[in-house]
């Protein structure tokens, strides 16, 4: 009885948090009815026995799928009266595109027959003590190991898809090298010099990087180093 | 029927009560043991004037955020605005139900309980992003914004780390896996998982060097700068709260649970819970210990030491236990 | 060897725990907080607390107001009206002084040439309104008389130095 009456609170709490997703007018409050949403569907999971969807969902889906929809969703600036200006004219033709798309799907599931054997058809048979875990994946890396490895493959080529996609490289960045940063030691970048009174900055020969005068030649303050680029003339500490 | 069923509530009611009293005790003192730990690392004396030793000073606490006034900015979203709080400190008491404090002593012993408390510490994360957004403040949102990011990061070397504990299982099952540590708590064989785990919590509380989401000297308080009295009453005893609870699991998963360190004699005649909460307190007093000693990460540094040395890291040692289990034969069930 | 050693370093957190040794280290040691309101530190005869002003053993107030402070407060926190009084001497009416606006700098003590604006060891005396700041000639004079006997001392002590 209560295991019903549960079920009938999460289905109508999913099913009515999925039409405010939809109708929501903020996005962010969109996104946090979605989340909703996902929770009463894993309830659900749970209420169907299959403990480990249930959780998995809510760390993927929720806790991390979610979470950037949100990050995302709550930086956007978006002008829901200059959004909502054509919807008078585009109406008529989304309309008609929903409800094709409607009659499709009802003429589908309306002829779609549940075979009075389907128990029985069982691909991957699960024995009866496994827990949900084992059994699911005892399934995934034996009969379906090569769908699997597709699919991993898929978000792989997604993966670089994006990285390619917001790569930037950036010549005139800096980057931080905190190997360099954190090796240096004080003889790499100090050099004593013996000034003698009345002695100028010419006569020792220190003269600042780019700028060395053609008659001087200029004392090798800082022991062998890289070409000096233009990074570091502009006196970055960890440069020199 | 019906009676059975009102018996199972009530008795779980109780049960749950006798798991978050304690916990709510120990959060309290806990704000006070921080004070006081902080204070000694840096040659003060903390708050000692409120009863002996400052040991009323939490209860004090407690009565000046409650009687003070809660204020709902201008131009905030009023429901979510109360809601942040209000999850973040659900979410941490919710999460106790699959903690075992000794031999089968948790209120719900289910399981998947790793999972159930993975899923949990992931969800924290929306009690911040909600707040930070609702208070309509340019902080806030920095704050949410840099929390969003940086739990997201730490969950999934937390996440390697977690499957690696339990390739040595072999359950997702909290019980099993304190009982899998009889002979040797895998703080031992697993000592750079461990290491990174403990890191990953600090940046999933949200604490000490990886306390950017509130970032006091440049983003204000972050997403808590709005909030006063009570509801920020609640992101206080949601932070404490989770921080007990990473270092309860990190008691559970690596420094065996309510196991005494050596199994004879003198060791076993304290009770399990004792040894538990005694591990539990060690955690925490790292957990200031940490805060004490080091400064603040800056963002980008954050981000480096997530992606690129905690997931390679942990993916690798994944990849090694397994091969390692695999080649001598000691991967647990019945599949090696 | 070098790049082997630092990088034996980086892996085993060398630098992490060292720092974390010598919080642990502090953390053992012996407090330096004094505990406040029961212990206090020690005060030297020159500290610029609150103003006072002082009066003759016989009684009479010294402040003849020649307006020399009134002149030099960098802050203008002092102000100063006076008026011939009925044996003729010259005497305050109004002897004022902002103490919110006040630096405690020490010039008014300084310019005085009959050490009657004085700046006492006093530094608790805070208040729960902003007008109780605005000092008045009967407030300093009061606080004169109640810290006489510190404040001849005081100025005893630092005379070599003046």
């Amino acid at each position: 009885m209560l295991i019903t009456a549960v079920f009938w609170i999460f289905a109508t709490i999913l099913v009515v948090s999925a039409a405010l997703v939809v109708s929501a007018r903020n996005p962010v409050h969109s996104v946090l009815f979605l989340i909703l949403c996902f929770f009463n569907a894993a309830g659900l999971f749970l209420l169907a026995g299959a403990e480990f969807l249930a959780l998995i969902l809510v760390v993927v889906y929720v806790g991390a799928v979610a979470v950037l929809f949100l990050f995302v969703v709550m930086m956007l600036d978006v002008n829901f009266t200059q959004l909502r200006e054509g919807v008078q004219r585009y109406a008529p033709v989304g309309a008609t595109i929903g409800v094709v798309l409607l009659a499709e799907l009802l003429m589908t599931f309306g002829g779609v027959r549940v075979a009075p054997s389907l128990a029985t058809l069982h691909v991957a048979p699960i024995a009866a003590q496994t827990s949900n875990t084992e059994a699911l994946g005892l399934v995934l890396y034996t009969h379906y190991v090569l769908a699997f490895q597709l699919s991993g493959l898929v978000l792989l080529v997604a993966m670089i898809g994006a990285i390619v996609l917001t790569l930037r490289d950036k010549p005139r960045a800096r980057r931080q090298s905190i190997a360099r940063q954190t090796t240096r030691e004080v003889g790499d970048t100090l050099l004593m010099v013996d000034v003698r009174p009345g002695q100028t900055m010419a006569e020792l020969g220190i003269f600042r990087p780019l700028t060395t005068l053609p008659q001087a030649p200029a004392l090798d303050l800082i022991g062998p180093t890289p070409p000096v680029s233009a990074d570091d003339a502009t006196g970055r500490g960890d440069a020199a | 029927m019906f009676w059975q069923d009102v018996t199972t509530l009530s008795l779980t009611v109780l049960e749950a009560l006798a798991i978050l009293v304690p916990v709510l005790l120990c959060v309290a003192y806990a704000t006070y043991a921080e004070r006081r730990v902080l204070a000694a690392m840096q040659s003060r004396k903390g708050p000692n004037v409120v009863g002996a030793f400052g040991l009323m000073q939490p209860f004090a606490d407690a009565a000046k955020m409650l009687l003070k006034e809660t204020i709902i900015p201008a131009g905030a979203n009023r429901a979510l605005f109360l809601a942040g709080p209000m999850l973040t400190f659900i979410l941490a008491m919710v999460a106790w139900a699959v903690i075992p404090v000794n031999n089968h002593w948790a209120v719900a012993d289910i399981n998947v309980g790793i999972l159930y408390l993975f899923a949990i510490s992931s969800l924290g994360v929306y009690g911040i992003i909600i707040a930070g957004w609702a208070s309509n403040s340019k902080y806030a949102f920095l704050g949410a914004l840099r929390s969003a990011a940086q739990m997201v990061s730490y969950e999934v070397s937390m996440g390697f780390v977690i499957v690696c504990v339990l390739l040595c299982v072999g359950s997702l099952n909290l019980n099993d896996i304190v009982l899998a540590q009889k002979t040797i708590w895998f703080c031992v064989p697993l000592f750079p998982m461990f290491v990174i785990f403990f890191i990953s919590t600090l940046a999933e509380t949200g604490r000490a060097p990886f306390d950017l989401p509130e970032g006091e000297s440049e983003i204000v308080a972050g997403f808590f700068v709005e909030y006063s009295s009570m509801s920020f009453g609640l992101f206080f005893l949601g932070e404490y709260a989770n921080m007990f609870l990473m270092s309860s699991l990190t008691t559970i998963l690596f420094l065996g649970g309510w196991l005494s360190p050596l199994p004879f004699a003198p060791f076993t005649w304290v009770p399990g819970p004792i040894w538990f909460l005694l591990k539990v307190f060690l955690c925490i007093f790292m957990f200031f210990w940490v805060r004490a000693t080091f400064p603040r990460y800056r963002y980008d540094q954050l981000m480096r030491l997530g992606w690129k040395v905690f997931l390679p890291i942990s993916l690798f040692w994944l990849v090694l236990t397994a091969s390692f289990l695999f080649a001598f034969h000691l991967l647990p069930h019945k599949l090696a | 060897m070098a790049r082997l050693d630092r990088a034996a370093r980086s892996l085993f957190l060398a630098e992490l725990l060292a720092g974390m040794r010598l919080t642990l280290k502090y953390m053992l040691k012996p407090k330096v907080t004094i505990n406040y309101p029961y212990e206090k530190g020690p005060m030297s005869p020159r500290f610029r607390g609150e103003h006072a002003l002082r009066r003759y053993p016989n009684g009479e107030e010294r402040c003849i107001a020649c307006k020399l402070c009134e002149a030099i407060c960098p802050a203008l926190a002092i102000t100063i009206e006076s008026e011939p009084r009925a044996d003729g001497s010259r005497r305050t009416t109004r002897y004022d002084i902002d103490m919110t606006k006040c630096i405690y700098c020490g010039l008014c003590e300084e310019a005085c040439p009959v050490d009657a604006i004085v700046e006492g060891p006093n530094f608790e005396f805070s208040t729960e309104t902003r007008e109780e700041l605005m000092y008045n000639k009967d407030k300093l004079l009061e606080n004169g008389d109640r810290w006489e006997p510190l404040l001849a001392k005081r100025l005893e002590l630092d005379a070599p130095y003046r």
